[in-house]
């Protein structure tokens, strides 16, 4: 009400040439901004101010110390071995993905035909149960009288194998988790290969292998790399699996940051790492962008 | 591979007229739908034949089933004398140049250009040698070599793709509409480049178009297709000169089309009140009802005194300057007849809008269809 009563009848001249200022442009930007303040500025610069607190206090924005940074990179600390799992795991899964998903995205685009939709929402299908729920659903599967344990005894087999809490069945809990994420940016990759040049490409001689290395992957190629950053990054900061498929048989780095803020309350500490990890991860994403020409895959040429 | 023939050679196709591209009833469903229906055609070695026909009438499947794309449902396409109907484009001494072009746009024009050479497994070197001696060919700067094909104006691009085309060093060059995203200026030249670089490499082209004007300018023969048939193969002065139908005829341009009935010796207008004199038609046929088709180029305004075959009296109800020429809409009756003339001859300012119009039965073409 007040607003109103303002835009009505400025009362100061500072106030009209405010009212003036503000675009229409910044007018719709206003609600996104303001989320985007609380939402997300917020936090990041509250974890900031706490990984240069006293650790093992709450003493944010009144006292400064590179402690936590220093305990980090103390060779005597073993957090370097979850960062290590953690960005090793990521790395893999999207080596997986990305073999498992190029055949499925370039079914989607040149195969399946009439069938593509319906594909498409099965793979979208999981992303509406919860990742939790889920993940437990594939506990069951693999656990020991589980799903899969149960069938194969009851076909007369000595029983399934025992991988549940393996790293190897969080790995599969990552790719599984994250293929979605690989298959759609992908997809639309393969998509934005016109025909025409496959064709010509064709016509002028060349056999389906040299088709593929020398048209469809460059050319695909922004579509994957997005696929590729998307599940790194997610993929970096995943937990669930770890803990509940894999059992903890390996500690991952969000997991070590979660323990600091829980149950040791070292918010410091945690916030500390929670930067690392970020800086780490931004400075990543900001190379692979800059060799990605967008404006070419949104076909802005 | 290709060597460049001196421009004051004669033009290839006169000295070999062996068939080099056959098609024999050659058929193309699509479901229920024949999109080409039927085409028979001896393709000579090193003419430049243009396939004519509006949007619909099957010349891009028949141009898409010479270059491999698609496979005749029937019929038989040969290439000296080997039968091809089922072999993949790669495999085939053929090359299309594509009407959106299909330049690879993550590769430099030099890379497009050598593409084919690529394939081949032709060293780095050489590829780069033959790409600038192809790029002179097509009269594109030796700098552009490097330059991203993405940022070349339309007219270099259809160099590029030409170029291309070439490397490849095909028996039969296929060409879809690869002009009609042109401006007019740049397309009138370019269609007279081609002329000469058909001249000069003495190769086979196959070029597509829907427009008649572009055949008429480039093409040794021009076959005009309608409804996945093959109407008429003709030089462009048999096309013109001597249509087989209707179709054809205004497909070349403009013209009037008055329909007849004979009563004995005499033929009447149907449109058009009055007893008209026709020329016979070409194929000597006797027809009881004809359409007669008198380009407006032929028809001309009569003073009193003046003399024509044929006449008619109608009213101007507009003008339209077409630069040197004056084409004029007369009403005759409910039909409006089309009178173009050059400037020099135009209607004075002041004269009066009832005219008596007339042509000669020798200039116009009695059709039975």
């Amino acid at each position: 009400m007040a607003d109103i009563a303002l835009a009505r009848a400025p009362e100061t001249a500072r106030e009209i040439r405010h009212a003036r200022r503000l675009s229409v442009g910044a007018k719709c930007a206003m609600p996104v901004a303001v989320l985007l303040g609380i939402g997300f500025l917020a936090p990041m610069v509250a974890i900031l101010a706490y990984s240069f607190a006293t650790p093992r206090s709450f003493d944010v924005f009144r006292s400064f110390t590179l402690e936590n940074f220093a305990g980090l990179f103390d060779p005597a600390n073993t957090v370097w071995l979850s960062f290590a799992w953690s960005v090793g795991f990521a790395l893999f899964t999207v080596a997986i993905l990305a073999v498992v998903a190029y055949p499925i995205a370039y079914g989607l685009n040149a195969v399946f035909g009439r069938w593509a939709g319906l594909i498409s929402v099965l793979f979208v299908f999981p992303l509406f149960v919860s990742e939790n729920v889920r993940l437990y659903g594939w506990v069951l599967f693999f656990i020991k009288n589980g799903v899969l344990d149960g069938t194969l005894r009851w076909l007369g087999f000595s029983g399934g194998p025992e991988v549940l809490y393996t790293p190897g069945v969080t790995l599969f809990g990552m790719a599984y988790t994250y293929l979605p994420f690989m298959l759609f940016p992908m997809t639309l990759g393969l998509a934005l290969v016109p025909r025409d040049l496959v064709d010509a490409a064709r016509d002028l001689g060349a056999g389906r292998l040299l088709i593929w290395r020398e048209i469809e992957l460059p050319l695909a190629m922004p579509g994957i790399l997005i696929g590729m950053l998307l599940t790194f990054v997610l993929a970096v900061g995943a937990t669930a699996e770890a803990k509940i498929l894999g059992g903890q048989s390996i500690i991952v780095i969000s997991h070590d940051i979660e323990i600091a803020f829980t149950y040791s309350q070292n918010w410091p500490l945690g916030s500390a790492l929670a930067v690392v990890v970020s800086v780490f991860i931004a400075a990543l994403t900001l190379v692979a962008l800059s060799k990605l020409d967008l404006d070419r895959m949104l076909g802005r040429r | 591979m290709f060597q460049t023939i001196p421009a004051d050679a004669p033009p290839a196709h006169a000295a070999t007229a062996l068939p080099i591209l056959q098609l024999v009833g050659v058929r193309k469903m699509f479901g229920g739908f024949a999109a080409v229906e039927g085409i028979d055609l001896d393709v000579r070695e090193g003419e430049f034949l243009t396939i004519v026909g509006p949007s619909g009438s099957g010349k891009t499947t028949l141009l898409r089933m010479l270059a491999g794309m698609d496979q005749p449902s029937e019929g038989n396409i040969t290439l000296r004398g080997e039968l091809i109907n089922d072999m993949p484009p790669n495999r085939r001494p053929t090359c299309l140049v594509f009407q959106s072009l299909a330049l690879f746009p993550h590769k430099s024009v030099g890379e497009n250009i050598a593409f084919a050479l690529k394939v081949k497994g032709v060293d780095a070197a050489t590829r780069k040698k033959r790409a600038l001696e192809l790029m002179r060919v097509v009269r594109l700067p030796d700098n552009y070599h490097d330059k991203n094909v993405m940022k070349c104006s339309g007219g270099e691009r259809q160099r590029v793709a030409l170029a291309r085309a070439f490397a490849y060093d095909p028996d039969v060059l296929f060409f879809d509409e690869p002009l009609s995203a042109l401006d007019y200026k740049l397309k009138k030249a370019l269609e007279k480049e081609l002329k000469d670089l058909h001249r000069e490499t003495g190769k086979t082209f196959i070029y597509i178009t829907h427009s008649l004007e572009e055949a008429m300018v480039m093409s040794d023969r021009i076959g005009v297709m309608r409804a996945g048939k093959l109407v008429q193969v003709g030089t462009p002065e048999e096309i013109y000169g001597a249509p087989v139908d209707r179709f054809v005829s205004e497909f070349v341009g403009e013209v009037n089309t008055l329909k007849m009935t004979r009563a004995g010796a005499e033929w009447h207008g149907v449109d058009v009140p009055g007893t008209f004199t026709l020329a016979p038609p070409k194929d000597g046929a006797a027809l009881d009802e004809a359409f007669v088709v008198i380009r407006p180029e032929y028809m001309r305004f009569l003073a009193p005194g003046d003399r024509a075959d044929n006449r008619l009296s109608g009213a101007v109800y507009n003008e339209y300057s077409l630069g040197s020429r004056i084409q004029y809409q007369v009403r005759v009756g409910e039909k409006v007849m089309l009178v173009e003339l050059s400037r020099a001859h135009a209607l004075a300012p002041g004269a009066s809008r009832e005219v008596t119009i007339g042509w000669d039965a020798a200039d116009a073409f009695t059709l039975g269809s």
